[in-house]
């Protein structure tokens, strides 16, 4: 690969899919599209690590790497629990959109 | 910038906007994927190919199944009556925007200062193992007991329901 | 002039009787203590107590007299004081104490002797009488006071025994309180003697701001010796007295009050309403006495200076006073019908004669009237006593009569003593006093009209004497029951007292002049010579007339004729203007009810007027005051403190709801937030991190 990518299109990529699941979570009322929209924020942030891992200093202390794979493991974990979460409100209230669950509201 | 980034970039965003957007959440979750695939060959094109690996493996193959169980068990298949944006989806989009456009503007500020090293790190897997038992034992291990946490709680949250009399 | 005799020379220093002369008034104050604590039926324990304390001041004041007796026959004259210092501020001290010299004793016998006869006397009286107990606590009480009165050595400490005997006399005139009109005559007796002793106090304080003390005798420092009384002669008090004679004259006014002299005896015949052992004891014997003894007692004071021709202006003043009183008082006599009332001019006539006696003669003469005029008008009382007793409590005379046959014994003592009130010759002490004022007064340097005033009363006593026995003793029995003898503890006193009556003369007769010897400090050999002074057997045969006079005047118009209560009196038949006027007092009372009481009834209003609108109304005006600024008070912590706070708040609370809605429990709106924190951060960040 001869690609002269420079990092700042990476990081470009990164931030507007940053953006874009940030809109997801904020305009979508469904409870999964949120959990999507911050899978989504998550993968960005991975792809900002791997890049600056890949264009950084010292791209063989693998710290860049590690990271984001501790990253992903966390998100699925993470995942795996707030749709659990969703499937328990689901069965409590009837509903999955955000905007009828206000039973914290102060 | 090389072609093929461009076109990897364009299938993740494309991915990404087409999850947002669609109104049928089956078609958000197969999106979404797509993103995740895109993302994946990112990582490959940037030389991480463990990360990579670990991308589809762990996003595609479970993340993306677990998101259409979650819709199936929620009966997300189900367009509901208010439409599925919210009424202030105007606001979000405007701080979405706004969010967007400080990264924008920081990354493009610091275009001079950020590093340039374009040799290509010749990472192995074996590297990445003694790594992973050396220097980074103390997070494996953490990671393990959480990722053990999570399966269990999950488990019980979303077995809980099961037992109680409706 | 003062009296000193050269031969006699004065003792001051102390005996044992004068050191404990204190017990013989404290003797019977104590046992009316004790009575008051009694209960009610305790009656003969009471008695005795009474009788009992009173029998031993008795005995001691024989004890006193005897030694005074004794020092007298060695030739010296008593005059023994006991003084000790009661109060004292600074360098000024107020000394009180006790005095005891032939005046005095012959007043403790006195008052002593008649006050037991008639406290015995009394056992019998009140035995129907259910406060029998208070009775008796007030009559010692009473006994005990005038007791301090006669041996005081203090002007302070005898006004203050003056004021107690004044209280015991208002105690016992009102002690049918149930009565009105008894409870209204204690209340007149008490304010009357008030105004006397108003000006008796203004004579206290004007002697001690002068003398520096109040002792009678002390030492030579007193306030009658002749130290004090020469400071007190070179002051000048205006109208031409000097200090002595017009605080004598002040002290004379106090001793008017409380002996019933002419402007103020209109509260004696209003007494007559207490009980009659109370109208004997202190109506006749020794309350009324002490305005005279009074009078004895500060002579030195009054008699100072001997300014126009032989007699002070004080003197003079109590001579004309005790002369018109003497007149005035046996004029309404004449037309009384009440037995009781009567003897109540009587008695202020015969007090009139006192204090004309002192005023003409000095000290003996007057003293030994007052003697011998305290046991037989004790006598006439109880006599009074017993007659109303045995006519079941009628006191109207009109409705009594041949008593002389129902009830003997008191007929004889009664007829003994009013012989004796009459003057009638030779055996009767009343002669031998009366007579010695009468003397005193042919002989007087600044007038004779004393003296034909003094006749004319005697005249006037024989007269309404004669009709009171005759309406009661003789003629016909008018009454409604029959009259019955009284019993031996009522009459038994009686003759003792009828035997003093006759017997007391014989110390006062011009051959014999014992008590005037006595109480002057001179020897008293007894020789018939006495009667060849020049003038004095006229002077015995005139007033011997003028008894005789009298007494027939009164048997010719009442002689043994019974008229019937309807019937108008045989005097006023003759002459019913007069009678009117006689028998209506000669108006003082109604007098008095117009101008002073009128006065002070309608000073009483305006001093409600003021008290109510002005000083009611200023206080009214600051409570409002103050009750409006609690309003007002009010009215700012309700809206503004209290409500300031509570829209306060209300404010918060609304805030705090206000506030609440961002917890919106949308998990989005969360989101929102977060983001734009982050933006806003990540802004801060990068804007201060620029180069």
């Amino acid at each position: 690969m001869t690609a002269a990518t420079p990092l700042a299109g990476y990081l470009l990529v990164a931030a507007m899919l940053f953006a874009i699941g940030l809109a997801g979570a904020l305009v979508r009322r469904n409870a999964i599209m949120v959990l999507i929209g911050i899978e989504l924020m998550l993968n960005s942030a991975n792809l900002n690590l791997i890049a600056f891992w890949r264009f950084g200093p010292h791209p063989e202390a693998l710290t860049g790497m590690m990271f984001a794979i501790f990253s992903i493991a966390v998100a699925a974990a993470e995942a795996a629990v707030g749709l659990g979460l969703v499937i328990a409100i689901y069965r409590h209230t009837g509903a999955a959109e955000l905007d009828k669950i206000d039973r914290m509201k102060g | 910038m090389s072609p093929i980034f461009y076109l990897l970039a364009a299938l993740t965003l494309a991915g990404g906007l087409a999850t947002v957007l669609l109104k049928h959440l089956v078609h958000a979750a197969l999106a979404v994927t797509v993103a995740f695939a895109g993302l994946a060959l990112l990582f490959l094109e940037l030389d991480a190919q463990f990360a990579g690996f670990a991308q589809i493996l762990v996003y595609i193959g479970a993340v993306a199944i677990l998101i259409v169980f979650a819709i199936l068990l929620t009966h997300g298949s189900e367009l509901p009556r208010e439409g599925v944006f919210s009424k202030t989806w105007f606001l979000g989009l405007v701080i979405a925007a706004g969010v967007f456009s400080v990264l924008g503007w920081a990354v493009l500020q610091s275009v001079s200062a950020v590093p340039q090293q374009n040799t290509v790190p010749t990472v192995t897997v074996n590297d990445i193992g003694i790594a992973l038992v050396g220097r980074y034992v103390l997070p494996l291990e953490i990671v393990a007991l959480l990722l053990t946490a999570a399966t269990i709680g999950a488990v019980i949250v979303a077995m809980h329901e099961k037992e109680r009399p409706k | 002039m003062i009296q000193e005799s050269a031969a006699f020379t004065p003792q001051f220093a102390p005996s044992a009787i004068t050191g404990i002369l204190w017990l013989i008034p404290a003797a019977p104050i104590v046992a009316s203590g004790a009575i008051a604590l009694l209960k009610q039926p305790r009656r003969k324990f009471a008695a005795t107590l009474a009788i009992g304390s009173l029998g031993v001041s008795l005995f001691l004041s024989l004890a006193a007299f005897a030694h005074v007796l004794s020092a007298w026959t060695h030739g010296a004259v008593t005059r023994e004081t006991v003084n000790f210092t009661w109060l004292q501020f600074g360098n000024t001290t107020v000394d009180l104490g006790w005095v005891l010299d032939p005046l005095a004793a012959v007043m403790l016998v006195m008052v002593s002797l008649v006050g037991l006869l008639i406290f015995i006397y009394s056992v019998g009286y009140m035995a129907h009488d259910e406060n029998f107990t208070r009775f008796f606590c007030f009559m010692s009480l009473f006994a005990g006071a005038m007791l301090g009165v006669v041996i005081s050595n203090n002007l302070l400490l005898l006004f203050m025994c003056w004021e107690i005997v004044g209280l015991t006399s208002y105690l016992l005139i009102g002690f049918w309180y149930q009565k009105p009109s008894a409870a209204a005559a204690a209340k007149k007796a008490f304010v009357t003697t008030r105004v006397g002793d108003i000006f008796f106090l203004l004579g206290i304080v004007w002697l001690f701001s002068n003398t520096g003390t109040l002792l009678f005798y002390n030492h030579g420092v007193g306030s009658l010796e002749p130290l004090a009384l020469t400071v007190l002669l070179t002051q000048h008090a205006g109208l031409g007295l000097s200090a002595a004679g017009a605080i004598g004259l002040l002290i004379f006014a106090g001793a008017a009050g409380k002996s019933g002299q002419l402007p103020l005896h209109v509260w004696l015949p209003d007494a007559m309403e207490g009980p009659t052992p109370v109208s004997a004891l202190i109506h006749a014997a020794t309350m009324v006495a002490a305005g005279v003894f009074l009078v004895a007692r500060v002579y030195p004071l009054m008699a100072a200076g001997s300014l126009i021709g032989g007699t002070t202006a004080a003197l003079t003043v109590v001579t004309w006073v005790g002369a018109a009183t003497a007149v005035f008082a046996a004029l309404i006599a004449v037309a009384q019908n009440d037995i009781k009332r009567i003897l109540a001019y009587s008695t202020v006539s015969q007090l009139g004669y006192m204090m004309a006696g002192l005023g003409v003669g000095g000290v003996a003469v007057g003293m030994f009237h007052l003697i011998t005029h305290a046991f037989f008008k004790a006598l006439l009382f109880l006599g009074a006593g017993s007659v109303i007793h045995g006519c079941h409590e009628e006191q109207d005379v009109r409705r009594m009569g041949g008593l002389k046959a129902d009830m003997p014994l008191t007929f004889i003592t009664y007829a003994i003593g009013m012989l004796a009130l009459c003057g009638f010759p030779l055996f009767f002490s009343g002669f031998w006093s009366k007579d010695g004022i009468l003397e005193a007064a042919q002989h007087w340097s600044v007038a004779k009209g004393p003296f034909y005033l003094l006749v004319f009363g005697a005249l006037l006593t024989a007269f309404y004497m004669t009709r009171q026995v005759c309406y009661v003793f003789f003629g016909m029995w008018r009454g409604h029951e029959f009259a019955h003898e009284s019993p031996k503890v009522m009459t038994l006193p009686l003759v003792i007292l009828a035997l003093f009556a006759m017997a007391l003369g014989l110390i006062g007769t011009p051959a014999w002049p014992w008590f005037r010897a006595f109480l002057d400090g001179q020897s008293a050999p007894f020789s018939w010579h006495g009667f060849a002074e020049p003038g004095l057997a006229v002077l015995m045969v005139v007033s011997s007339l003028i008894v005789f006079l009298g007494l027939g005047l009164g048997w010719w118009l009442y002689g043994d004729k019974s008229p019937s209560p309807e019937e108008p009196d045989a005097l006023e038949q003759r002459a019913p203007w007069l009678w009117a006027g006689l028998r209506d007092r000669l108006y003082v009372d109604e007098l008095y009810g117009v101008t002073v009481i009128a006065f002070y009834a309608w000073w009483a209003r305006v001093a409600d007027w003021f008290d109510r609108c002005v000083w009611g109304g200023i206080v009214a005006a600051v409570a409002w005051i103050f009750a409006a600024w609690a309003r007002l008070n009010r009215f700012l912590d309700v809206n503004w403190v209290d409500g300031g706070f509570d829209k306060t708040c209300e404010e918060l609370s609304n805030g705090g709801g206000l506030l609440a809605t961002v917890q919106s429990g949308r998990v989005q709106s969360y989101l929102r937030i977060l983001a734009v924190a982050v933006v806003a951060l990540a802004l801060i960040l990068l804007w201060s991190s620029r180069p």
